[in-house]
């Protein structure tokens, strides 16, 4: 026998505005095999958006109140508050550095075990978690679990497949929504001065693409080639940190262990060497394309396709041979 | 100013890294190095204590070869270094090496205020970015981490940071005593002189047990461990890669190889 009333697992539901972002559907589709789903919004969660939520297999949606300056420390805070009213055995989160900050304080203040960039959660043994993890610039795949009874974890975006249950449309009621307040923190914060949301781009958000095209040093400044062939696949537009540092592109596209960590279908780099630093944040894609005028570059050593030759004539040829197949 | 600066010594990026069999990160190899993240965090203390005056302490946990991660801090400028060595520390995950790195700032304040702490962004072995956080709530200091800018107004005792976060760029600011983080954006880490290495030779590192930090043995290392490594495996490499030169036409092949394996 089971236990009667299994502990839910509770999902952190980012969102833009009145809309989840796609991490929390990913994050849905992990959980469903852990335990029964409830969410956490923070700040009133739009009916629409309570709706999805239920149709994604939620039974209830806990508020807390948007503080547009609560920071990772507080709001690991006020979801402890959280999982323990609900005794919530799992946690999960999108992995993104505030999330892991914000998981950490959590596990700290709920004595859970952490387990942060997880790549997949497997129901282990008594239906707990166990994360794949990968290490060194994704050489070494880990698979962990916590000793300690309650776990948070954070899920690496776009790493798992989101997939809607089984009879969607066909659910029994609306969650639930509860409202919590949080207490005031326990200890000095730090002050929120400035936030300024990233200019929303017509390309889709670095972190949540299928198809990312990165451009390196080999751009020498010129990322047209690489905005080109990102446009005709669909896809983000990424840079390594030699790219960003000579200001050709903002620091927020930079891919690698000190920037961004993607994971999607296909990456594709252009004038990129494949530096350590910068595979630690692109080795796990799913398909590894490079364009590199120099055959002895380090990246083919990982890439599944490689093109010796010049970014300037390969991605434009590309990119029109692509719009043309998609047309035809 | 006091600042405190917790440096990692771990497995060299450009070396074959790898795990042992209990899952742990294997350090057996002797070519360590110190945590190049942790060089920024480095700088960023000197050179705060080179604008407004007072002396950066720097602090690692870790096996003897760890040593050499505060011998290079003091080279790039530090005063002083702590070494937290103990056996039963093998093993220790990030909640354990923040209540060890914890004990050991509050073991410092006996013989004076510590203003600051300044830690790197993240560990490039096990790049968990967490261990700050941690040690800003076991210490219940206020934290301003990721910053891609920094600078300290003495006067008002605040700290000021810049960081560029997934969705947006913040501005946080806190009243000394903090925790701070820095990014590789942040500054250039200086390389020392050779005056600046034979200064250090001079410069004493202190080495604590648990025992001097008052921690039993079994809230830390394995021991106290809250996850467990189940399996550890060296991922297959890619299987049939292929390499082109292009004559003229590698373009419409990249893109015949994108229709064929449906990413188009
Ligand atoms: C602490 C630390 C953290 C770091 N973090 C990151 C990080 O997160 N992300 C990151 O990316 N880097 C990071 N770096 C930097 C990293 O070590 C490399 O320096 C960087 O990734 C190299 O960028 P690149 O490939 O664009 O440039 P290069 O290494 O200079 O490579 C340029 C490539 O372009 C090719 N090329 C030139 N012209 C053409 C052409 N016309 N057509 C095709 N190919 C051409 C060349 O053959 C070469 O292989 C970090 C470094 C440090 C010290
Ligand atoms: N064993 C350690 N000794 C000293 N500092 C550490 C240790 N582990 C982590 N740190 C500090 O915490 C930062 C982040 O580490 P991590 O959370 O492990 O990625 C590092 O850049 C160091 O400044």
């Amino acid at each position: 026998m089971t236990d009667p009333t299994p502990a839910p697992v509770l999902v952190v539901v980012d969102h833009h505005g009145d809309a989840p972002r796609s991490s929390a559907y990913e994050l849905l589709t992990a959980g469903r095999a852990l335990g029964p789903l409830e969410a956490v919004w923070i700040g009133t969660a739009p009916d629409a958006a309570v709706e999805r939520l239920g149709a994604w297999g939620v039974t209830r949606v806990h508020e807390l109140p948007e503080a547009a300056d609560l920071l990772p420390p507080e709001r690991g805070e006020a979801l402890a508050a959280v999982v323990e009213a609900t005794g919530a055995a799992t946690v999960l989160l999108a992995s993104t550095f505030e999330n892991k900050e914000t998981a950490a304080r959590l596990a700290l203040a709920t004595g859970a075990g952490l387990m942060v960039d997880c790549a997949a959660l497997e129901a282990g043994p008594e239906g707990r978690p166990v994360a794949v993890q990968q290490a060194f610039a994704a050489t070494w795949t880990l698979r962990a679990q916590a000793t300690v009874p309650r776990v948070v974890a954070a899920l690496k975006p776009n790493a798992v497949q989101a997939v809607a249950p089984e009879g969607v449309g066909a659910v029994s009621g609306r969650p639930e929504v509860v409202r919590h307040d949080v207490a005031p923190a326990q200890a000095p914060a730090a002050r929120l001065v400035e936030r300024t949301p990233r200019a929303a781009s017509d390309r889709p958000d670095l972190g949540e693409a299928q198809v990312v095209v990165v451009g390196g040093r080999g751009t020498n400044g010129d990322f047209s080639p690489v905005e080109d062939l990102a446009d005709a696949l669909g896809g983000a537009v990424g840079a390594t940190r030699v790219a960003t540092d000579e200001g050709w592109i903002g620091h927020e596209a930079q891919i690698g262990q000190t920037g961004v960590t993607i994971s999607p279908r296909l990456y594709i780099g252009a004038g990129v060497s494949g530096a350590v630093h910068h595979r630690g944040g692109m080795q796990s894609s799913g398909t590894i394309v490079a364009v590199n005028s120099d055959p002895e570059s380090p990246i083919f050593e990982i890439a599944d396709f490689g093109v010796v030759g010049d970014l300037f004539t390969v991605l434009p040829q590309a990119a029109a041979e692509i719009r043309r197949v998609k047309q035809g | 100013m006091r600042i405190v600066v917790c440096v990692k010594h771990v497995p060299d990026l450009q070396a074959e890294r790898g795990f042992t069999e209990e899952g742990r990160v294997d350090r057996s190899q002797g070519d360590g190095t110190l945590n190049e993240l942790d060089e920024n965090a480095v700088e960023a203390a000197v050179s705060i204590v080179e604008e407004h005056g007072g002396e950066v302490v720097a602090v690692t946990m870790g096996p003897a070869d760890a040593e050499d991660a505060v011998r290079r801090a003091l080279q790039m400028g530090a005063e002083a270094a702590v070494h937290v060595v103990d056996d039963a520390l093998e093993g220790s995950d990030a909640f354990g090496t923040a209540r060890v790195l914890a004990a050991a700032v509050r073991k410092l304040e006996e013989d004076g205020p510590v203003d600051l702490v300044v830690t790197g962004m993240a560990a490039l072995d096990g790049l968990m970015s967490v261990v700050p956080t941690l040690l800003a709530g076991h210490l219940r200091l206020p934290q301003a981490t990721l910053a891609a800018e920094l600078t300290v107004d003495a006067a008002a005792r605040t700290v000021r940071v810049r960081r560029e976060l997934d969705h947006a760029s913040e501005v946080v600011e806190a009243t000394l005593p903090a925790l701070v983080s820095v990014t590789d954006q942040s500054n250039q880490p200086r390389y020392p002189n050779f005056k600046a290495i034979m200064a250090a030779r001079k410069k004493a590192v202190t080495t604590w047990s648990l025992a001097d930090l008052g921690i039993a043995a079994t809230e830390v290392g394995a021991a106290g461990a809250r996850t467990q490594v189940l399996e550890a495996a060296p991922r297959p490499p890619r299987e049939n890669r292929v390499l082109v030169t292009d004559e003229g036409d590698a373009g419409t092949r990249l893109a015949a190889f994108l229709v064929e394996n449906r990413l188009v």
